[in-house]
Order: structure tokens, then sequence, then C-alpha cells
């Protein structure tokens, strides 16, 4: 039984009718295709499906889109800006941190979320806080490279 | 400062944009009108006869389109090598693993799929099962392939010079037996695929593939189709590693449940899949025997490997090669002899990953080399280097290293790492260690036996002038490949990066091989060099007739025509360009004659301008079997230190730092050859410390999920300090060569030799968990004591 729900989506408004097991990366890539957020266990193990759920870095395969009702996600599709790539995503572009790109979406979603809560992390808490977020490719070097050369407000 | 204008250079990868914003598309991002969806009746049992078949049930239920079995499918042999196909579409008489595939199914949607395969009855009678090679060669153990007995898939035996006649001459012999686990890949982009069969009789399939070549051919022969009726199209693929390097039931169901319906059908793994189709590492257990003289003089390796294959051949067959070839280099090493069994059991098969076949061998010998340098009290480095070989040398087995900075390599990590300040001066807890290892810079023959080139590539300038369009089927996985191509593409014909466009892993742009064997770079890196000086040369002969100017005093650079000597008056072809140009606001005025006149010129008197390009090796290697497996015409190779702590009291090992340097040739984009260092390191570092896929007594896969299967997360990377060393590759396009699989070879002796000198422990089983660490040392207070 389909239950209607409203919530926004990289600062617009949706409102669509989910089923009560769907979950939020489901609805996302397949029903509003926003293919952006990966899938790559549905365990929350991997990071890739990763999406920014009200100031917070989440797993969108452990998220109902039930539970999504009334909050607002940001996707990788809402960072960039009429000006063109969001500055994580140009650091990450520039500093050669993406191979395969397929955690690239999340892992650039899970750095964005940090640089929003502490300006200049160091080192470790880049660590921390990208943990989450597997990539088999790179070895993760060239992505703290890439977050630490995101200049700073402050 | 380099000779070259796009190579050579750190250059912003063309795919990434797209890829930071999620545009980038892969397979499960596609989707196609009337769509349907695949699912795979696998089997629950390792070992079982099919007694009976019944999808009355499952094709009854509303949604369903079709239902394909053995019977659908046909009973055609594939797998890797033609010698052993030794698996069909679906198992007919038995099932040989637990996910062996039996029956697939088409309906409108996912959930509609997953219950007609639950509505599948198949009777078993269930067979007695082997899993670990000593029960699958135990006198009467049940045989998983008729035509196999004792379960023996493959076997070697190699001798280069006489290795008894050598022992008997050394001062220090020293045997160890090591062993690895088996491990997975753990791409972060499960396989998928959607098939499309049209009404005309062509099938399209849109794979996650290293190979779109190997798979085309592999779809055409199950499935009974011409080749030229199948293409294959890899959109962006999430890596491979080795893995997505052959077709997979999942791309052959997806055809020929399309060819049943007439509609698209998509199919995918789910994790777990993953896990359970396997395909990725080995586990080899290598036991090495190394002679040497007082002096430290390599004299023999006796060498003798078993194989954990599982139920099929895969890859395996030149797995059990290499896994002895690979140790002809880099050492001087006058006898190796090799005896490798690859054995079947009622596991998910292995197959090829990155450092094919190679890892665990150079794991243990350079584990070993260390032993041998401590009894002698020779250091290490200097062990290696008396015995290293240099350009020019050609190894017992044939093996030709036309380049080798393996020197060079050695002193740039010594020296990075700091090693002669580190060395015997660490605290107890703290080591140092260090190892070396090189890989093929390409298979020096296509998996099957054949004379095609190995990569034909087209670049096509466009009519109207200023961009060259390449279209190579080489496969971007993930390691810039298509970055490395326009940039050759660039380079070789003058032009500017961003005036090159490409597009690459289809099948319909001519043949190549794919992304295996590290063989992308130097193989249609030739072919794109090749094509595109076949139309710079097109262009420069035009200009040389219409400017009366000799081709050789002509050249190409920065997408701008360089005259050589004196003034040339070409303001009748910039005319001519402007006029065809009225109304553009940046036609060229003034300034040299630039490629996109040149072009346009070209075009309004040729036609458009396409120009050719393919590779193809010499003849390399030696006349003995199995030659053709660890020959390449040009070899990479790389050096490594690893610095670790190890908590005696818990077993737990932290890997501090890895000085790494790996000689690439010439480094094309020299931001992916650190990439592709780093990326090995890790991949490496996993397999040291923490991979195993595990299994239960039934052969169920027990930690098939990324939470159980521990790769590395970047709490566990060290800061890794990558060295390039360009040698200048003869056989290379520019002379490059490999970085992709080579890089990996150092990084487990390197740390298993580092654990060493922390703790005066050797570890000889992998993974070294805190686990196994602990027992280890315990052990060896025992023996102390005791």
């Amino acid at each position: 039984m389909k239950k209607l729900i409203n919530l926004t989506i990289n600062d617009q408004h949706y409102e669509v009718a989910v089923e009560p097991n769907q979950t939020l990366v489901d609805l996302l890539r397949y029903q509003l295709g926003l293919t952006g957020t990966k899938k790559g266990c549905e365990m929350g193990d991997c990071g890739s499906c990763t999406v920014i759920l009200d100031g917070k870095a989440v797993n969108s395969c452990l998220v109902l889109a039930l539970q999504a009702d009334g909050r607002s996600i940001q996707t990788i599709e809402g960072l960039e800006t009429g000006e063109g790539l969001h500055p994580v995503q140009e650091a990450f572009v520039e500093k050669g941190a993406i191979q395969c790109g397929f955690c690239s979406s999340g892992m650039i979603l899970s750095a964005k979320n940090l640089l929003d809560q502490k300006s200049n992390p160091s080192e470790i808490e880049i660590r921390r806080a990208l943990a989450g977020n597997l990539c088999r490719c790179t070895g993760y070097q060239k992505i703290i490279e890439a977050v630490k050369s995101v200049p700073q407000a402050n | 400062m380099s000779e070259y204008t796009v190579i050579n250079s750190r250059a912003v990868r063309v795919d990434t944009p797209d890829k930071a914003t999620g545009k980038a598309v892969f397979i499960d991002d596609m989707t196609m009108p009337g769509m349907l969806y695949g699912a795979l009746l696998q089997s629950p049992l390792a070992h079982a006869r099919i007694v009976s078949i019944d999808t009355s049930k499952a094709r009854n239920l509303p949604g369903v389109k079709s239902v394909v079995t053995a019977a659908e499918a046909g009973l055609v042999k594939y797998g890797v090598s033609p010698a052993r196909y030794d698996e069909t579409l679906f198992c007919h008489e038995k099932v040989r693993y637990v996910g062996d595939d039996i029956a697939a199914v088409a309906a409108v949607d996912m959930e509609t799929a997953l219950k007609a395969v639950s509505l599948i009855e198949v009777e078993y009678e269930e067979l007695p099962a082997v899993f670990t090679i000593e029960e699958a060669m135990k006198a009467g153990a049940p045989v998983l392939h008729d035509n196999y007995p004792g379960n023996i898939c493959a076997e070697v035996h190699s001798e280069f010079g006489n290795v008894e006649e050598a022992l008997a001459d050394c001062d220090l012999i020293k045997t160890t037996t090591f062993q690895n686990k088996r491990q997975d890949a753990a791409f972060i982009e499960p396989q998928g695929c959607i098939a499309s069969y049209d009404l005309s009789g062509n099938l399209t399939l849109y794979s996650s593939t290293q190979v779109p070549h190997y798979v085309q051919r592999t779809v055409a022969m199950v499935l009974k189709l011409p080749v030229g009726k199948v293409r294959v199209v890899k959109p962006y693929v999430g890596a491979g590693f080795g893995i997505k390097a052959s077709a997979n039931p999942l791309e052959l169901s997806a055809c020929l449940l399309s060819m049943k319906t007439g509609k698209p059908v998509k199919m995918n793994y789910n994790r777990e899949q993953v896990f359970q189709y396997g395909r990725a590492r080995h586990q080899f257990t290598h036991t090495m025997t190394t002679g040497v003289k007082k002096d430290g003089t390599i004299m023999a390796l006796k060498h003798l490997c078993y194989l954990d294959g599982g139920a099929y051949s895969s890859f395996g067959i030149a797995t059990v090669y290499y896994a002895g070839s690979l140790l002809g280099g880099p050492y001087k090493l006058p006898n190796m002899k090799y005896d490798g069994y690859r054995i079947y059991n009622n596991k998910p098969a292995c197959g090829a990953m990155r450092g094919h076949g190679g890892v665990a061998a150079r794991a243990c010998w350079e584990q070993q080399l260390d032993m041998i340098a401590e009894e002698l009290k020779i250091s290490p480095i200097e062990l290696r280097l008396k015995n290293m070989m240099v350009a020019g040398d050609v190894t017992c087995n044939d093996l030709n290293m036309s380049s080798l900075g393996m020197k060079e390599c050695i002193e740039a990590v010594k020296d990075g790492s700091e090693w002669t300040a580190k060395k015997g001066k660490l605290p107890k807890g703290k080591g140092i260690g260090m190892a070396c290892g090189f890989f093929v810079s390409g298979a020096g023959y296509p998996i099957y036996r054949s004379d095609t080139f190995h990569g034909t590539v087209i670049v096509k300038l466009t009519e109207d002038g200023g961009t060259a369009l390449v279209y190579t089927a080489s496969a971007e996985i993930g390691q810039g490949s298509d970055t490395t191509f326009a940039m050759i593409a660039a380079e070789a014909l003058g032009i500017r990066l961003e005036d090159v466009r490409l597009e690459s892993g289809d099948t319909d742009f001519g043949v190549d091989l794919g992304a295996y064997s590290s063989r992308q770079t130097l193989m249609t890196g030739h072919a794109v060099k090749e094509a595109a000086e076949d139309a710079r040369r097109q262009v420069l002969e035009v200009l040389a007739k219409e400017l009366n100017v000799p081709v050789e005093n002509m050249d190409i650079k920065n997408s701008l025509i360089e005259f050589k000597q004196g003034n040339v008056d070409f303001t009748g072809l910039r005319t001519r360009y402007s006029k065809e140009h009225r109304g553009w606001n940046d036609n060229p005025a003034d300034g040299p004659l630039t490629f996109r006149e040149a072009s346009r010129i070209a075009y309004l008197s040729k036609g458009s301008i396409v120009g050719t390009g393919k590779y193809k090796p010499p003849e390399l290697g030696g006349k003995y079997k199995g030659a053709t497996v660890g020959t390449s015409p040009a070899y990479g190779c790389s050096a490594q230190i690893a610095e670790v702590t190890v908590d005696e009291e818990t077993g737990q090992i932290t890997v501090d730092r890895i000085t790494d340097a790996h000689d690439c040739g010439l480094a094309i984009n020299v931001t992916s050859v650190e990439g592709q260092m780093e990326g090995s390191v890790s991949m490496g570092l996993g397999e040291a410390l923490f991979e195993e896929v595990k299994f239960d007594k039934k052969g169920h896969v027990i930690n098939a999920d990324l939470a159980e299967y521990k790769i590395p997360t970047m709490l566990d990377m060290p800061q890794i300090k990558t060295i390039i060393v360009e040698s200048n590759e003869p056989n290379g396009p520019f002379g490059a060569k490999e970085v992709g699989e080579g890089a990996i070879m150092p990084t487990i002796p390197a740390i298993l030799n580092a654990v060493y000198d922390a703790i005066g422990v050797r570890i000889h089983e992998l993974p070294m968990t805190p686990e196994r660490v602990y027992l280890a040392i315990q052990e060896a207070k025992k023996g102390k004591t005791g």
C-alpha cells in the first residue's frame, strides 16, 4: 500500500507515493531519476549511497523513503551551482581523487558535510569522517589531499 | 622540462567532472523503454545431481515474460581459455558450487522476477562435496568434471637450467612454505548489464565489463549468433580488477532473455552474488627452495605451488602458469624449476585479479630473500642490488627486460624512506622492510589463439576542422585510460588536449582486447599514436600541396601549424576558411595557421580525414610449453619500503608509511600513474592484513558483504610516498609501459619483512590478523624457552 510523502531534495519540493518497504536510495534512483546516488551493497557497508539528510551524512540504503517524509535531502546533483562545480567537487577533479567514480558521489558528500561542520579539519578528522565511504581504486591518498585543498571560508 | 607538450604532465582526467557531479552513467543508471528485469536461480547446494527442473509455476506467474534453463540455452561450452571451456550457461546435469546458475527469469519488475525464481522447482540428489585441495586430491574423492580425474584442472611442469645441479653447488639453501587466502576484488559497483535484441536480429549488450571484445565473442559463440550481430557497449564501470575480464552468466542470461522476449532485459548481481560468483584471487600455497652462494648470488629456485581453483577453470590456466613464470625476474636467476597444480573443488571459481598469479609468489619469495640476506649478514637492499637485472637482460624463461629501472627504484625508496637512518635502529615493535617486483605490460598473446591485432583505433577529424575524434574499443574502468589515450592522440597529432574528443568501450569502434594484463597504455597507446600520426600526415600532405612546402618542413604543435623555414604565405587558405564561416566572429585573423583551418582545408581536398592505427606485439618469448604466459613486449617494475608498528600484546599491525617507486617508462599522465600506485598499495595492504573469503562446511560464503569482508578504509591506509621512475621503454608508445598491476607486487612482502623487523617473528600465512600474529609471537616465545 503506497503512502504519500513530502520531501525536499536539492531545494526542490517533491510529493511522491512510496511503498512502505522502499528505501530512500531506490526512491532517488529509480523513481526520481537521481542516479548520481550509487548503490554498492544495500547494507550500509560501502557508503556509495551517501546523501545529506537534514545536515547529516547518511547511507540512503538504510533510510526508508517514509522516514524522509517532511525532511530535506541533498544529493550529488544538488552540489553544483550556476557558477560550476562546488569547491569540493572541483578539488576532487583537480587532485585526481576520482578513478572509477562509483564511490565519488558519496565520498564528496561526506567530505562536504564534514567541511560544513568543521573548517580546516585535521587529517585524522578527515580520515574519521570519511572512513564509512569505501574506495577500492585510489588508496584514499588523493581523496585526503583533495579534502585538505578545499579553500576554507575563514 | 619535458620535450612534450601534452603527455608527461598532470592532466585533469576527461571523465572526472561527470563523475564528480553524478552525471557519469554506470550500468544500473540506465533504463530503456519496455525494459524487463532478470533474476537468476542459483544452486543452494555445493555439489548435486539435477534430477528435474519444473518451471511451470514460474511461467504461469502474471508478469513473467520468459523462463530459461539449459533446455533453452543449449549446451555450448565456454570459459576463458578455449582449451578449457568447462562451463555452460546453465547447469544441466549437476551443480558444482553454491551459486551455480540453473535458470533465469525475465519479468515486468524485479519483485515478480524474484518471486518467479522462488517458484522454480528443482529436485536435487546431493553429492559428496570437496572444499579443500587436500579433500579434492584424496584417492577416491568425488570428481567435479568427469574428464579431469583427481580434480586436477591444470598442471605445469617446467625447468630452465638444471636446478638440482645448481643447488648442489650452493652455500646456503632455504626452503619456506607460504599461503595467502582467497581474495575478493571488492569493486564498489556490482556487475550488471542490459541486453537489447532488436527486430532485425541485432543484439546490443551494455555491460559493466573490462573486456567488450571477449564478451562479444563469447556471447556470439554461446548463443550461436554471428559476431557481426553482437555489439557490446561499456558504460562507465565501477572498477573490475580482473573479475570483469570475461563474459559472465548475467550477460549471457540477459542476452538470451532479450532474444526470447524481444525486450531489453536488465540484470544485476547483488553484493552477495558478487562474492558467490568469485573469480578473484586464488589461494596459493607456495613451497620455494632457493639456493645462493656465500656472497649472495642467487643460483637456483625450486618451486612447488597448489592453487585452490574452485569449480571451474575461469582464468586459472593462465594463473597457474603466471604463478611460476613471474619469478623469472627481476633478479638474475639461471636455474628455475616449477611444478604448479590448479585443483578443482566445490567452491566458486577463482580467476584473475590485479597482479594475476604473481602476488602470493612474490610475497613468498621476497620474504625468503630477506631470510637469506639475514643469514648471510648482507643487507636486504644489497642482496637485491647484487642480483638485479639491468635493461636488456633476458630471464631464464625468455622474458626480455627491454627497460628496467629497478636499481633506480631501489635507490629511490631507500632515500625516500630514510632507510639507512632507520634500518636496525628502530625500537622494538617498530619495523621497516622492503621488497621488489615486476609485471607484464600486456599479455603477449590474446586469450584465444589468433593473429588478431590487439588494438585498432580510428582518429577522425571533424569535417569543419579543429577537433579530433578518437574511437577505441578499449575499456576505461577507472584507471584513466580514456585520458591517457586522448593525451597520446593530442601529442601525436600536435593539438591541444581540449581539441580531442574520445569515445571508447564499444565493439563497433574496432578491436581492443580490453583492460587486463596491464596492456592498454602500451598496446592501445601504440594504436592511438599510429592513428593520430596517420591523420596528421594526411593534413600535412594536403598543406604541402596547397602551399608548395615539403611535409618535413612543417609541424603541428599546440593546434598551430609551424613552418620550419622562411615565411610561408597561407593567406589564400585563411581566406577560403573565413569565406566558409561568414558570420562567425572567431575566425583566425592573424597569427600562425591553425589546425582548425588546416584540417578544414584537408577535408575540402580529400573528404573526411580518417587516420587508422593498430597494434600487435612482435613475436615474443620462448618456444617451450606455456611460453605465452608471462611474455610481454615490456615489463614495469617497482620497489617498496613499508614501515609498521606491531602491538606485541595484541598482535595488531599498523602500517605507518609506505614508500613506493615504480618504473612505468614515460609517465603519460603523472597523476594517473600515482593513482595506480596508491590504489595498488591499498589492495596489497588489504590482502596482507585483512582479506579472506570464508566458507562454512556446506560451501556457502559466510562473509559475503563489505562489513565482514574487510577492505582497507581511510583509517587503515598510511601515507604513501609515490616516486615515479621513468625509463624509456623501446617497445612502448613514447616510451610508456605499465603501472596498473606491477605496483601491487612488492606491497605484501615489504609489509611481511617490516613485521619481522618489528617483532623478530616470520609470518608465512595471510592475512596477518591480530590472532595469527599473536599466536606466532607466542609460538616463537615457546620455541625460545622450550
